[in-house]
């Protein structure tokens, strides 16, 4: 059922969509017809105007759900299935044209040749202006002026139209022939190209890790990664072309001998070492400039104006050939869309970080998924399961070894024959140290119920041990004025600039943690004990020792039901501010836990486990706070009407 | 039988920053006979409340004694029961563990509670409210169910400070009149601090009317109206031209009061 449910998950997108806009919808109207009917006899301001309203909270969460289906891309994965699949194609003829389209006005505003012809022209001049100040002779300089001068020339060469040779001109000319039967091949259609069965065999879009089924699976993807094969080899071609031009030949050949000669006469001068430096580094800029010139990469810009077109053309066919699915793509996969990399297509824009609803469920399933042996729990270890527990484990726990330590007599030695009878003692230390069998009990198990274990117990440790001490602080003056400062002092601290102290300690497990929370929790039900207790009527306290209680009685009959509300909104607090440091501390140390989970997906960016670590606490928070509002509405009904 | 005795009482506050001394007391002498009835009256900050609570032994005298018998109050007891304006009821109980509060904490037999509870409820017009959060009682019925729980200790004198003062007309004179029913049914000795001359006189066998700066004990009277008021409505008892003479009297002392204390006189 959920397999079947996880494969056709654009389907059940589908249908939540429809869902999900009929309730906003719905909610709408019935919304405005409630807001209709209470117009006339509810003023603003009257509180009465915020009770009810459930079907806004249905138009807000279906609101919600449709912006996460939609910025997620859900609703274009669901209507629009294949589409990913289709935009990857295009997105592999992009990426095959794109050398080309570099090279051109058409990709990036200027020709690469003018760009070339720019950049080099002012590195001469720069050149050309240091001259003067040089340490070269005159002789020299003269020599370099007439070197720099043809540098130039061969850029100006280059550049002409009519100083290109036939050879590059047949190249270009093939290149946009090419180019153009490319551009038909598209206009023509898909016709009878049909996908092959190693594509139809791919998963669906977004059901495993690669996200993207890469090879083609309708006619139109067909068509396009053809397409997308033949540009390859066109740009690898374009690549090839240099611009031959006769004229710089006799040019580049009388620059390289000067060149060589300049280079000597560093070497064999004899100039003393700043000199030889100054020398060496301005011949190296001359010869560096050269190198870029004489491998024919500067193209006359009319040369080049018909490969533009014709990219243009290639540009215009693909984009009509796409017909209905730019539209989709526009309207329903919001953000820059899908880019082919080397070797995989990837969602860009909001749906790179937001996963799909229907995704971030299905890998909450694998995660709960108790069954480790076939994919689920994660890395060895359930979400939430049980396992059975070892009662000696309880036991050795709770029981310390210094009791059979403690014990009268001796530990037994080994006998003259090398045997061993244990003694009562010693059974006592196997006892205390979990040595015995002692049946198994159920115990739950996994991540979160590792987060869940260490929260409760730092908890009930701050309840058990801050309340007694938050109550007395609040009725004795020693006792106050004690703890006071020494709360006071660690209170403050952000718990997480204690816990790399805390966890250095106590070490990285279940230890460090529950106490680094134990101290948070602490804190907060001191301090809310103690406005408890010392918020209690002064006429209460009187009537109930004029009725004959003890010091004791009225502490724990009058002064702790008294400070209930505050105690029990302390713990409320105490919940969610332990539950963020949990958090927060799993992600610095530790095997286990919530936090873990999102430690190890950050680090891989695996969005749908950040997402569904995320959900995972905020659900448990959520229910964390309804039952302490449902235990407040129970235990303390009379507050605010004493 | 154990009087309730005041012998030279002074009571001296003294701010312990500015070292500023103000006279709560001063030399209050009195004796109250077992099965008394007073009502002490005066403006605001004359010390009655400051009286109150040294007979309950909640504050102790700077010099003199408070005595109940020979005794000497020191400390608050059950023998002194207490009755507070606010009811100063426990909101967590129900009522009938508010009334019984006493006893539990004697760790009495539970099941005899049981029975002194409802038999404290009947008395006072609570039948059938044992269960009822106090929350939902109404200001008179919380009273109700203070006196409850202050007479089932059985205390020797109970002390009651503005009991009324929280309550609309109506409940006042209902709650007055079972003052009266239980002062008789039970014979204790009642002192109640109040600001309505009318009250004062209507429950007070003996009325103090005391002055402020230093607080002490301007006046005494002995009236008939509580005696009276056993058997007479005390609608009627208020149309009394003594009641009204007396009434006009006292008023006319604290409203003199209040003027020199406003530097007016």
């Amino acid at each position: 059922m959920f397999e079947w449910l996880s494969d056709n998950r654009a389907s059940v997108a589908a249908v939540l969509i429809i869902l999900f806009l009929g309730a906003f919808v719905w909610s709408i109207v019935v919304g405005r017809k409630q807001a209709r009917l209470t117009a006339t006899d509810e003023v603003f301001g009257d509180p009465v105007r915020t009770r009810g309203g459930w079907y806004w909270s249905v138009c807000g969460v279906s609101a919600l759900m449709l912006v996460w289906f939609y910025f997620s891309w859900g609703t274009g994965r669901a209507y629009f299935p294949n589409a990913a699949n289709e935009m990857c194609q295009i997105a592999k003829l992009e990426e095959a044209v794109s050398p080309i389209k570099a090279a051109l006005p058409i990709g990036s505003r200027y020709y690469k040749s003018t760009l070339l012809a720019s950049r080099n022209t002012a590195q001469l001049d720069d050149l050309q202006s240091r001259l003067a100040g040089t340490v070269f002779t005159e002789a020299e300089k003269t020599e370099l002026e007439d070197l720099i001068r043809r540098i130039g020339a061969l850029i100006a060469n280059s550049s002409n139209p009519s100083d290109m040779d036939q050879q590059s001109r047949d190249e270009l000319v093939g290149l946009v022939e090419r180019l153009n039967e490319l551009s038909a091949f598209i206009d023509a259609g898909p016709g009878d190209l049909t996908p092959g069965e190693e594509a139809l065999a791919q998963p669906a879009w977004g059901t495993t890790f690669a996200e993207i089924p890469i090879l083609p699976v309708t006619a139109r993807g067909m068509l396009f990664d053809t397409a997308s094969v033949e540009a390859a080899e066109i740009a690898a071609e374009f690549n090839r072309i240099r611009n031959h031009v006769p004229e710089n030949d006799r040019l580049i050949a009388d620059i390289k001998e000067q060149i060589d000669a300049l280079k000597e006469t560093n070497e064999t001068g004899a100039f003393d070492e700043q000199v030889s430096a100054e020398r060496e580094d301005y011949v190296k800029a001359v010869e560096r400039i050269f190198k870029r010139l004489d491998d024919g990469l500067i193209f006359p810009a009319a040369a080049l104006a018909d490969v533009n077109t014709a990219i243009a053309n290639l540009d215009a066919s693909a984009n009509s050939a796409q017909g209905g699915l730019r539209f989709a793509d526009a309207v329903f996969f919001p953000g820059p869309g899908i880019v082919k990399s080397r070797t995989q297509c990837t969602e860009q824009g909001s749906a790179r970080w937001l996963p799909k609803p229907t995704d971030v469920v299905a890998t909450f399933m694998r995660l709960a998924n108790p069954d480790l042996e076939n994919g689920g729990g994660y890395r060895g270890f359930p979400l939430l399961w049980w396992d059975w527990l070892p009662v000696a484990d309880v036991v050795a726990f709770f029981v310390p070894d210094w009791i059979a330590d403690a014990w009268p007599g001796e530990f037994a030695s080994h006998g003259d024959d090398g045997t061993i009878t244990p003694n009562f003692k010693d059974k006592l230390l196997a006892f205390a140290q979990g040595e015995v069998s002692l049946g198994h009990i159920p115990m739950l198990d996994g991540h979160i119920w590792d987060s869940l274990f260490r929260v409760l117990v730092a908890l009930g440790l701050g309840i058990f041990l801050g309340v007694p001490l938050g109550l007395f602080m609040g009725v004795s003056r020693f006792f106050k004025s004690f703890f006071d400062p020494l709360i006071e002092l660690y209170r403050p601290v952000p718990p997480l600039a204690w816990a790399p102290l805390i966890l250095t300690i106590f070490g990285i497990q279940d230890d460090g943690k529950i106490f680094l929370l134990f101290m948070v929790a602490f804190a907060i039900m001191v301090i809310s004990a103690r406005t408890g207790a010392s918020g209690v009527q002064l006429t209460k306290i009187r009537a109930s020792h004029s009725l004959g209680a003890s010091d004791r009685q009225i502490m724990w009959n009058v002064i702790l039901p008294n400070a209930l509300p505050e105690i029990l909104t302390g713990i409320r607090i105490a919940v969610g501010v332990c539950w963020g440091t949990l958090v927060a501390a799993e992600m610095l140390a530790g095997t286990t836990g919530v936090g873990f989970i999102e430690n190890i997906a950050r680090t891989v960016s695996d969005y749908e486990l950040i997402w569904v670590t995320i959900l995972i606490m905020g659900v448990l928070g959520l229910v964390f706070d309804m039952i302490m509002r449902w235990v407040i509405k129970k235990t303390i009904p009379w507050r605010g009407m004493g | 039988m154990a009087d309730l005795v005041c012998e030279h009482l002074n009571m001296t506050f003294t701010n312990p920053q500015t070292g500023a001394a103000v006279e709560a007391l001063k030399d209050i002498n009195f004796t109250l006979k077992k099965g008394e009835l007073l009502s002490v009256l005066g403006p605001s900050g004359c010390g009655k409340t400051t009286l109150l609570n040294v007979m309950a032994g909640f504050i102790n005298a700077t010099s003199g004694a408070a005595r109940l018998g020979d005794k000497l109050i020191d400390a608050p007891g059950v023998e002194r029961g207490m009755v507070f304006q606010q009811g100063a009821l426990f909101e967590w109980l129900p009522v009938s563990r508010n009334v019984d509060f006493g006893l539990r904490m004697k760790k009495n037999d539970s099941a005899e509670n049981e029975k002194l509870v409802e038999k404290w409820l009947d008395i006072v017009g609570l039948q059938g409210f044992g269960e009822t959060p106090t929350y939902q009682l109404s200001g008179g019925m919380q009273q109700r169910v203070a006196l409850a729980r202050c007479l089932i200790n059985d205390p020797e004198v109970i002390l009651m400070d503005e009991p009324l003062g929280a309550l609309d007309a109506l409940t006042r004179e209902k709650m007055q009149s079972l003052v009266l029913e239980l002062w008789k049914e039970t014979g204790k000795t009642i002192m109640i601090i109040t600001h309505s001359v009318e009250e004062a006189l209507l429950l007070g066998e003996r009325l103090f009317v005391m002055a402020p700066r230093p607080g002490r004990v301007h006046k005494e009277y002995n009236l008939p109206f509580a005696e009276r008021g056993l058997k007479e409505s005390l609608r009627e008892i208020k149309h009394d031209p003594y009641f009204s003479e007396v009434r006009e009297e006292i008023l006319t002392m604290i409203w003199n009061m209040e003027e020199e204390i406003m530097g007016r006189v």
